[in-house]
C-alpha cells in the first residue's frame, strides 16, 4: 500500500467512530494550541520588554535617586528635614571621571499643579536639559524642544506632553500661550508626541508614564522651584531636599557600558554614605530579559509537553480499544499475508492520522491567537472600561508574536506523540495469534 | 523456485503442490499433552479437490491451520512451493500465506468497513512486488463470482451466500497454489451451499487445488477425495467417482 492508501485507510477506520476519534483529536488539538498560544504570548511579552529596554538606550547607564530607609537617612540640618539623592556634584564627577561618556543628562522631577485659567491638572514637572528629548526618544509634535539658550537664560518656557496640552488647551493652540505653575507663568514652546508608558523592569526601574509631563529647563527649575520639597503628610510637614532625581549617561560603545557603570558605581559609593541611589543598566536588563525569556520558554514547553502527554494517553486509550474491537480484522489481514510489521504500520498510520489531524487543527487554531487576543482586549475595553483603565500598560498593549519554531515544534511533537503512544497498541495488534484473532467474536 | 513458477499457471497435471510429512501437533494443556495431530503424511496434487472429514476434535481445523501456514507443526515437515515451510519464521510464513494460499472461512471473515471490491483487493496490499493489474483483476473476479452489480456494497448489505462469494473471489486474487476452506458452507442453507459448491467445483475444474474441511457428507461428496481423520490420524482416504478428473 502506498502512503496515500495508508492515510485513506487510517481516516476511514477512524471515521467508524467519529465521536471517539474527535475527542482524541481534540486532546491533541488543545495541546498544540496551548504550545503555540503560550509561546506567542511569551514572545509578545518579551518583545515588549526588549523594546522598552531598548528605548531606554542600550548604551546608557541610568542613575536614579532612591529614598533611603529611615535609619540611614543622611541628616543635613535635621530641623529643615532630610536631604538625600544625587547631587549636582555627582553629575560633574561622573562627567569628569568617565571618559567613555558622550552625553549625560541630569534631571529633576516633582508633582505640581499646572493651570491654564480654569483648566488645571496634576502634572509631573520635569526639569531637564535639551538632551532629554533625544535620549528618551521623545519626538516633538508641534513647536520646538528645550534649547541650550533656554537653559542659559533661565527662561520660563515649557514643553507639554501631548495629553497635558489636550487637557489644558482643549480648543486653542497652546504654542506661545502661558501655563501657571505655582506663582510662575511659563510660555509653552512645544508639545511632545504621544509616548506609551514604559513598564517597570525587573524591579530596578519603576514604570514611567509620559502623559502627565511638563518639561522645563533644569536651570529654571532650580531657580524657581528649588531643591526643597515640602509635603504635608499626616498633619506634619515633611521637608526633603533633593538636587537631582536622575542622571542618564550615554557611553560611546556597547562594550564600554559595563565598565562605565562600574566606574559610576565606584564614584557614587565613595561620596554617598547611604544607598540613596540606584544604578540601572538597560543592557544588563536586556540580557536578563533574554535569560528570562529562555526560562519562560522552557517552562511553557514543559506545560505544553504535559498537555500533549495527556493527549497522547487519550490516543493510546482509543487505539487500545480499536485494536481490541478489530481483532477479527487483524486475524483476517494476517491470514491474507500481512506481516506483523505491516499490521504495526497500519495502526501507526491510524494514530498518526489522529494526532496529525489534531496537530494541523491545533496549528490552525494557533494562528487565531492574535485575533483572539484583540477580540478579548476590545471586549474588555468596551464592556468594562474601568477595569480596562486599571490594567497595566504592558497588558493593554500586549501583542502575541507567533513563533514559527513553536508551530513546527508543536506539530512535530503532536505527530511524535501519536507515534510513541501508538506503538504499544499497534504492537499488541501485531502480536496477536492469527488463529485466535480469527476466532474472536 | 522453478517448481513454483510452473505452479503459477494451474494445469491439470499431477504435480505435488503441497505435501506434509509425519506432521504432529501437540498442545500442552495444564501439564497434559493433547495430540491434535499424531503423525499425518499426505500429498496434495495440482487440481486436487480434497474434503477433510472427521468427528469434532479429530484435528481437522488443526491440520487446515498447518496447511494454511497459520501455525507450525510440533514435528514433521511441510513442503509448499518447493520449500519446507514448517520451520519458517513468522514474517516468512506471512509472505508464504500471501503468495501461495487462499482462505475461505466458515464465517466469511470479510472486513466490515470495506466494500466488496475493496475486500477482494485486501491480499493485494501485501503482495511484493505490487501487482499492477490489481484493480482490474478484482473487477474480473467480482464478475466471476457473480457480484459485478454490488461492487460498492458493504458486507452487512449482502446475504451469507454473497459474502462467501466475495471471500472466494478474495481467495483467488493472489492466484494461490491451494485454496483452503474451513467449513465454507457451515453457515449457509442447503440451496446456497449448493451454489457455493458449484462455484468451488468450477474453480477446481479450471485447475484450482482446493482443500476443504466439512462436516456434511453431501458437501464432501462434491470433492474428488475425502480424507477422514480420527484422533489426529488419517483413518481413511476415499476417491469419489466423478466424471471429470
Ligand atoms: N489452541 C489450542 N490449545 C489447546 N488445544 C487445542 C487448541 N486447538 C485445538 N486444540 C485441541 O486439538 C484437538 C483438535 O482440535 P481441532 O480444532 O483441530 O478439531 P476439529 O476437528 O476442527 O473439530 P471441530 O469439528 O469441532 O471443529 C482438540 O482436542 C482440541 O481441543
Ligand atoms: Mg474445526
Amino acid at each position: 500500500m502506498n502512503l496515500f492508501q495508508q492515510l485513506q485507510l487510517g481516516f476511514r477506520s477512524l471515521l467508524l467512530h467519529k465521536l471517539r476519534s474527535a475527542l482524541a483529536v481534540l486532546g491533541i488539538l488543545i495541546g498544540v494550541t496551548a504550545v503555540i498560544w503560550l509561546v506567542a504570548l511569551g514572545e509578545g511579552v518579551s518583545y515588549q520588554a526588549q523594546q522598552q529596554i531598548k528605548n531606554l538606550g542600550a548604551t546608557s547607564v541610568i542613575v536614579r535617586t532612591v529614598k533611603p530607609t529611615e535609619e540611614t537617612n543622611r541628616e543635613a540640618g535635621s530641623r529643615s528635614g532630610i536631604s538625600y539623592g544625587l547631587l549636582r556634584e555627582d553629575y560633574d564627577r561622573i562627567l569628569a571621571n568617565v571618559p567613555t561618556i558622550t552625553k549625560a543628562m541630569p534631571m529633576r522631577e516633582i508633582n505640581r499643579e499646572v493651570r491654564n485659567g480654569e483648566f488645571a491638572l496634576d502634572a509631573t514637572l520635569v526639569g531637564c536639559t535639551p538632551d532629554y528629548f533625544d535620549i528618551n526618544r521623545l519626538a516633538i509634535d508641534r513647536g520646538r524642544p528645550l534649547s541650550a539658550a533656554d537653559m542659559e537664560y533661565l527662561d520660563n518656557v515649557a514643553v507639554l506632553a501631548f495629553e497635558v496640552a489636550q487637557k489644558l488647551f482643549p480648543i486653542e493652540d497652546p504654542l506661545g500661550r502661558a501655563v501657571q505653575i505655582g506663582e510662575e507663568f511659563y510660555v509653552v514652546i512645544g508639545v511632545a508626541e504621544q509616548r506609551t508608558a514604559s513598564a517597570a523592569i525587573g524591579g530596578s526601574l519603576a514604570a514611567r508614564q509620559y502623559d502627565k509631563d511638563v518639561y522645563i529647563p533644569l536651570s529654571t527649575f532650580r531657580a524657581r522651584i528649588g531643591d526643597q520639597v515640602i509635603t504635608v503628610r499626616g498633619g506634619t510637614f515633611q521637608n526633603e531636599t533633593i538636587e537631582l532625581n536622575q542622571i542618564t549617561a550615554v557611553v560611546n560603545d556597547m562594550k564600554a557600558v559595563d565598565s562605565s557603570a562600574d566606574i559610576i558605581r565606584d564614584l557614587l559609593s565613595r561620596y554617598h554614605k547611604s544607598i540613596d541611589y540606584a544604578v540601572v543598566v538597560p543592557k544588563e536588563l536586556l540580557e536578563q530579559a533574554e535569560t528570562m525569556r529562555t526560562m519562560f520558554n522552557v517552562l511553557l514547553l514543559l506545560i505544553a509537553g504535559i498537555s500533549l502527554l495527556v493527549g497522547g494517553i487519550g490516543i493510546m486509550n482509543i487505539m487500545l480499544a480499536t485494536v481490541t474491537e478489530r481483532t477479527r480484522e487483524i486475524g483476517i489481514r494476517r491470514a491474507l499475508g500481512a506481516t506483523k510489521g505491516e499490521i504495526v504500520q497500519q495502526f501507526l498510520w491510524e494514530t498518526v492520522v489522529l494526532s496529525g489531524t489534531g496537530g494541523l487543527l491545533g496549528v490552525a487554531v494557533g494562528f487565531l491567537c492574535g485575533p483572539t487576543v484583540t477580540l478579548v482586549r476590545t471586549t474588555i475595553a468596551e464592556l468594562f472600561p474601568e477595569v480596562w483603565r486599571t490594567l497595566p500598560p504592558n497588558i493593554r498593549d500586549l501583542e502575541p508574536l507567533l513563533a514559527p519554531w513553536s508551530i513546527a515544534a508543536a506539530f512535530g511533537i503532536s505527530v511524535g506523540v501519536g507515534i510513541i503512544f501508538g506503538i504499544y497498541p499497534a504492537q499488541r495488534a501485531a502480536n496477536m495469534d492469527p488463529i485466535e484473532a480469527l476466532r474472536h467474536e | 523456485m522453478s517448481n513454483a513458477a510452473a505452479l503459477d499457471m494451474p494445469h491439470a497435471t499431477r504435480d505435488v503442490v503441497a505435501s506434509v510429512r509425519n506432521v504432529t501437533k501437540v498442545y500442552r494443556l495444564g501439564g497434559e499433552d493433547v495430540h491434535a495431530l499424531a503423525g499425518v503424511s499426505i500429498d496434495f496434487h495440482q487440481g486436487d479437490f480434497v474434503a477433510i472429514m472427521g468427528s469434532s476434535g479429530s484435528g481437522k481445523s488443526t491440520l487446515l491451520n498447518l496447511l494454511g501456514c497459520l501455525d507450525r507443526p510440533t514435528t514433521g515437515q511441510y513442503f509448499l512451493g518447493g520449500n519446507d515451510v514448517a520451520t519458517l519464521d513468522d514474517e516468512s510464513l506471512s509472505r508464504v500465506r500471501g503468495r501461495y494460499l487462499g482462505f475461505v472461512f466458515q464465517s466469511y471473515n470479510l472486513i466490515q468497513q470495506l466494500s466488496v471490491v475493496e475486500n477482494i483487493a485486501v491480499p493485494l496490499a501485501y503482495q511484493r512486488p505490487i501487482n499492477p493489474d490489481g484493480p482490474d483483476l478484482c473487477l474480473r473476479l467480482a464478475k466471476l463470482v457473480g457480484l459485478s452489480g454490488r461492487l460498492g456494497h458493504r458486507p452487512n448489505q449482502l446475504s451469507g451466500g454473497q459474502q462467501q462469494r466475495v471471500a472466494i473471489a478474495r481467495a483467488l486474487v493472489n492466484n494461490p497454489h491451494v485454496i483452503l476452506a474451513d467449513e465454507p458452507t457451515g453457515n449457509l442453507d442447503t440451496a446456497t451451499s449448493i451454489e457455493i459448491m458449484d462455484l468451488l467445483d468450477a474453480l477446481n475444474n479450471a485447475g484450482r487445488t482446493i482443500v476443504m474441511v466439512t462436516h456434511e457428507p453431501d458437501i464432501a461428496a462434491r470433492a474428488k477425495t475425502v480424507i477422514s481423520l480420527r484422533d489426529g490420524k488419517i483413518a481413511s482416504i476415499t476417491q469419489n467417482d466423478k466424471a471429470d478428473g
